[in-house]
């Protein structure tokens, strides 16, 4: 699709990303923040019952997930994990660490920082956090980042305790994992102001470069997770949650964009058929008996299990549940994931239909069923099986799912799915499930707080890299630089040093990496250590190539010192050293004779690495060689 | 609608602002102030805040305090005041179920949430009761009574009298079985003053209530309120019990006697623990499992004795090493007539607390040994400091707990002065106060860290 398709569908699309930030501890208890546990020392159970909302009734997300009525266990390791984590401690106050960093981050976006934080509960009954609600505070809103010739919006920044790691969710029991449970991380909230999918990948990377550039946020696996809002003209705002990969963007952007086109001609197409939500007409029969001597393996073996099997008849709904809605994905697969969230139905399939074409019950069996339960050539019957309270919560699930067609795009929120679709994960929640936290007081963030983040605040990293691409630093390495904790290093070697900018930005960026695979660790290298290094090679003490040995050094000593340097050689002891190197290579038998000048220049290398210029030793090995030859 | 209301909570600069530019809390605004702009509503302040900040409710469901000496302008769009009720659905009537009666003190056994304050409204009559708690239909007919609407610490001798004579009259009338919802602080306290003054009841009356408010999806209340509701209804222990939960866990709740138990955590699901002896049995949603055989049975009489006579003038002393005689002394010129010491060891204080304790024994003042261990028993004459005390009148408990001694003296000095008299009451066990003998298993605090008491906890859910 061009970026031309996608105004013609009015895509539109928002972010929403979460990232860990760097701190000790927790953002409400004092448990160690960042501690991954594989085993665990006991088992805490729950369930999370809704509470009522406003106007009585429960909101639409509480409703689903008291139907699905899932036993919550919590596995925990005492190491990570506290009573405040376990809802038996009330909380701590807010970790002032986290929230400086929040205010950091806010005052890069631009946004106005809040003057008295509240916090709030957000509910979430899917018992990822055992409270039932996360503990969320707003730090800043307003803000905008600058984006091709336009602005993106920032609608908001929180401050919020992460949720637990899900670890399975079968039948009616869901197990998570609590050791990142109550970790400090923020949510930056966009405006939907990106027009195509490859739009919002290049926002998403934008905003993780900034909250990176702080170098105060965590990184790896899980430390940052994107939700993205999509909607097309005429739809409905979808959430697509936790899409783990700035790259799975793209796709899952375009397939949910797709589906909700889908759906909206799934409506049309129901409204020629005369099929309104007025009109809709359904009906549910049990056909246990009828199909108690089905060959097909799921429902042969619910039958021998004495579980129930239920048909709905979906009225003139014929060949709707193979409306293609995402590639390669139908409008029965909308159907089966609400049976199999809110049905507790999760061994697939869970459904089957008259309308599909691969083997299931026999012709014959349909035709019985079809006959008992009244259906017409122009229904779609649906059959699912379970315990009888399960399968029916699943008969009336399809027929919510099946008449919410009549609506167009049913407000939810979506999981990413590893081949680039969408699936149902559950019912949007309402702003109803906000309210206070009545645990701890406002906190006050004085002016005097904000100025002293204020006046630490770096440049915005476009400005930066507008610098740098001026300096002619190579582009694999600009926007790396740009988001490291080393871009003030740089800017000081470069401005205040002299140093060569292309030389400061490979040692700064490049150098640590080697030093990696050469078994060093360079988290050890300071800004004492560059500075350090930088000084002695602007007074000629290292040679360019000695940048790296001496960083290499200085991981190992913890600190750059000039008596670590090996003297620097000069013309004359180089003479002698390659001398020396000819007699010994002449020693050694090389396959072919050809490569003597090679193996030579390695064997003298090693001798002087790092103490002058490579450049000279290989005019001087050219020279001596030259000569040896006549 | 007074102008209190209408800046409601606010004072000093936030409300010359509001003032200012006439924006009444509920008013639905935009305020802007040097660099930024917020859109949302004005909620009223919380009395104990501070008169600095404007509370907005933004769109998104979030509260900001905004600073009012920053504010430049608030353009006012309109104003909705919200009012909340709790949904109201009949409770359904079935004759063959059981009659409970649910007598309310106070706390929050349901309840529901003002989503814009956080004001906890509490739930309670039998309508609004199945309207968060459905499942209480299908356990009895229940019947509801707000006595009392006080936190637990205000809890006392006056609300003790009320609440067991409310019992009495229920019991007349004939139900099945009762519920007491109270704040957990002193829910032992009171569970103590019920079975002195409620004795050989017909039927069951668990006091229940919750560790996490029942505004909450992972509270405790709701589980406790079926547990305890289903103990009155069905169980055949015609006691005076604490229902609360087992574990952390949602999985069962223990009935405690209301003369052995004691809040042991301060925040803590599990808080209530049976002191040297074990529960009186296990409840689940699906059955009630005794753990003794030895409890008072259900009978189906309506013959209860009521006796409320109270003593007010008693008072605990928790010693301490150093502690000087002028405390029991103020007590004595103050005119209380029983003091329970709380000793250390096997029970004991400090010779110099001797002059205070003769005085107070010459003027006819009740003084009674209990133990700050909670468990075990006060054993006196082991030593010769505990045979010096008792030779000046104080008179071991055995392993009355210290709040049940301090409650049981009070009744016992309502029902006389004679200070022989109140002696036999005393030490005369009533239901499982003084208990012979302290089984095996009923000190049972297991150490963390030692590996087979971790092997246990990771085989059974916590
Ligand atoms: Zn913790």
């Amino acid at each position: 699709m061009t970026d031309e398709d996608y105004k013609f569908v009015g895509f539109m699309s928002g972010l929403e990303i979460h990232q860990q930030l760097m701190t000790k501890k927790k953002l409400f208890c004092r448990c160690p923040a960042g501690m991954y546990n594989h085993h665990y020392d006991a088992e805490i159970l729950r369930h999370m019952r809704p509470t009522l909302s406003e106007l009585g009734e429960y909101d639409g997300t509480a409703l689903m997930e008291f139907k699905t009525k899932k036993e919550i266990i919590y596995q925990i390791n005492r190491e990570s994990v506290c009573t405040y984590e376990m809802d038996d401690t009330p909380p701590f106050e807010i970790n002032d660490d986290a929230l400086d960093i929040a205010i950091e981050i806010g005052m890069l976006y631009n946004s106005a920082t809040i003057d008295e934080i509240h916090i709030a509960r957000k509910q979430y009954l899917d018992g990822s956090i055992p409270t039932g609600f996360q503990r969320t505070a707003i730090v800043s809103v307003g803000g905008q980042i600058p984006y091709k010739d336009r602005q993106i919006n920032i609608i908001q920044l929180s401050i919020e305790e992460d949720s637990c790691r899900e670890i399975s969710d079968t039948g009616h029991r869901r197990v998570y994992v609590a050791d990142r449970l109550g970790m400090p991380l923020i949510e930056t909230v966009t405006a939907p102001d990106m027009k195509t999918p490859e739009e919002v990948a290049e926002v998403c990377k934008i905003l993780s470069n900034i909250v990176k550039s702080t170098g105060k946020v965590r990184t790896g696996a899980g430390a940052a997770r994107e939700d993205v809002n999509v909607s097309v003209e005429g739809g409905t705002r979808i959430e697509i949650k936790g899409v783990p990969s700035i790259k799975r963007i793209p796709l899952l952007t375009y397939n949910e964009a797709m589906r909700q086109w889908n759906l909206l001609r799934l409506r049309e197409e129901l409204g020629k058929r005369g099929i309104t939500t007025e009109t809709f007409a359904s009906k549910t029969d049990d056909v246990t008996r009828i199909l108690r001597k089905a060959l097909y393996q799921p429902i042969a073996n619910a039958i021998s299990e004495e579980k129930s099997v239920y048909a709905v008849t979906l009225r003139r709904f014929k060949g709707l549940l193979n409306w293609k809605t995402q590639t390669e994905t139908y409008f029965s697969k909308e159907i089966s994931d609400r049976v199999r969230v809110i049905a507790c139905l999760t061994t697939l399939p869970n459904i089957i239909h008259s309308d599909s074409t691969s083997e299931t019950i026999s012709i014959a069996e349909w035709q019985k069923v079809k006959k008992t339960v009244g259906a017409t050539e122009e229904d779609t019957v649906v059959i699912t099986w379970g315990n009888a309270i399960d399968a029916n919560t699943s008969a009336k699930e399809i027929i919510i799912r099946a008449k919410e067609a009549t609506i167009g795009i049913p407000s939810e929120t979506r999981q990413a799915q590893k081949d680039g679709t969408t699936g149902f994960e559950r019912i949007l929640p309402g702003a109803d499930r906000m309210y206070p936290d009545t645990d701890l007081p406002p906190k006050r963030i004085p002016a005097g707080r904000k100025n002293i983040i204020r006046s630490g605040l770096h440049e915005p990293i476009w400005e930066r890299e507008k610098w740098y691409k001026s300096l002619g630093i190579p582009a694999d390495v600009m926007e790396p630089l740009a988001i490291s904790k080393n871009a003030a290093l740089f800017k000081k070697a470069v401005n205040e040093l002299g140093i060569n900018p292309i030389l400061a930005a490979v040692a700064l960026i490049q150098y640590p990496k080697r030093l990696k695979k050469m078994k060093a660790d360079p988290e050890q290298l300071n800004e004492e250590i560059f500075l350090g290094i930088f000084r002695a090679f602007n007074l000629g003490l290292i040679s360019r190539e000695g940048i790296i040995r001496a960083m290499f050094d200085a991981t190992k000593y913890g600190s750059f010192e000039l008596e670590h340097l090996a003297p620097t050689v000069d013309e004359n002891s180089l003479e002698k050293i390659i001398q020396s190197s000819i007699s010994e290579v002449k020693k050694m038998k090389l396959f072919n004779d050809n490569n003597f000048e090679k193996v030579l220049t390695g064997n003298v290398m090693n001798k002087v690495r790092g103490r002058i210029d490579g450049k000279l030793v290989i005019k001087f090995i050219k020279k001596i060689s030259g000569e040896n030859k006549k | 609608m007074t102008n209190n209301d209408l800046y409601k909570g606010y004072k000093g600069g936030a409300l010359e602002t509001l003032k200012k530019f006439e924006a009444l809390v509920w008013c639905d605004v935009e305020i802007i102030t040097g660099d930024a702009m917020f859109k949302g509503i004005i909620l009223p302040r919380s009395e104990t805040s501070d008169h600095l900040h404007i509370v907005l409710k933004l769109i998104s469901g979030y509260n900001i305090g905004v600073a009012a000496d920053t504010v430049k302008n608030i353009k006012i769009f309109g104003r909705k005041e919200a009012h909340y009720k709790i949904p109201e659905k009949a409770f359904p009537y079935d004759p063959v179920k059981p009659r409970v009666k649910l007598i309310g003190t106070g706390g929050t056994i349901a309840s529901r949430l003002d989503y814009r304050t956080g004001a906890v409204i509490p739930a309670f009559t039998p309508g609004e009761l199945y309207g968060s708690v459905p499942e209480l239909a299908d356990i009895c007919n229940l019947e509801t009574e707000k006595l009392y609407g006080v936190f637990s610490e205000n809890m006392g001798p006056e609300q003790w009298m009320g609440v067991a004579n409310a019992i009495g009259k229920e019991i007349e009338k004939g139900v099945q079985g009762i519920v007491i919802g109270h704040g957990t602080d002193t829910m032992h306290h009171t569970a103590a003053a019920l079975s002195f003054m409620v004795q050989d009841s017909p039927v069951p009356i668990v006091m229940v209530g919750s560790q996490r408010s029942s505004d909450r999806p992972s509270s405790d209340a709701a589980l406790n309120l079926m547990h305890s509701v289903k103990t009155a209804a069905e169980s055949d222990i015609a006691e005076v019990l604490v229902c609360m939960f087992g574990p952390t866990s949602d999985d069962y709740g223990l009935l405690h006697r209301g003369t052995r138990v004691r809040k042991m955590h301060s925040s803590y699901r599990s808080t209530f623990r049976t002191i040297g002896d074990i529960p009186v049995a296990m409840v689940s949603r699906e059955k009630i499992t005794p753990l003794r055989t030895d409890y008072k049975k259900r009978r189906t009489d309506n013959n209860v004795k009521i006796n409320t006579a109270f003593e007010e003038m008693v008072s605990i002393v928790y010693y301490y090493p150093n502690m000087k005689p002028d405390i029991v002394d103020s007590l004595i010129d103050n005119g209380y007539k029983g003091i329970v010491i709380a000793g250390t060891g096997l029970g004991h204080v400090n010779k110099p607390l001797y002059p205070a304790l003769k005085r107070a024994r010459d003027n006819n003042i009740a003084v009674y040994m209990t133990v700050q261990t909670l468990w075990g028993y006060v054993q006196m004459y082991v030593y010769d400091t505990g045979r010096d005390m008792m030779e000046l009148g104080v008179v071991p408990t055995a392993n009355m707990l210290p709040e049940v001694a301090y409650v049981k003296l009070g009744w016992a000095l309502g029902q006389t002065s004679d200070i022989e008299e109140v002696k036999k009451i005393m030490l005369t066990p009533i239901n499982g106060e003084i208990t012979e003998r302290e089984p095996s298993n009923g000190y049972l605090i297991y150490q963390g860290g030692i590996p087979e008491v971790e092997a246990f906890i990771s085989k059974h859910r916590k």
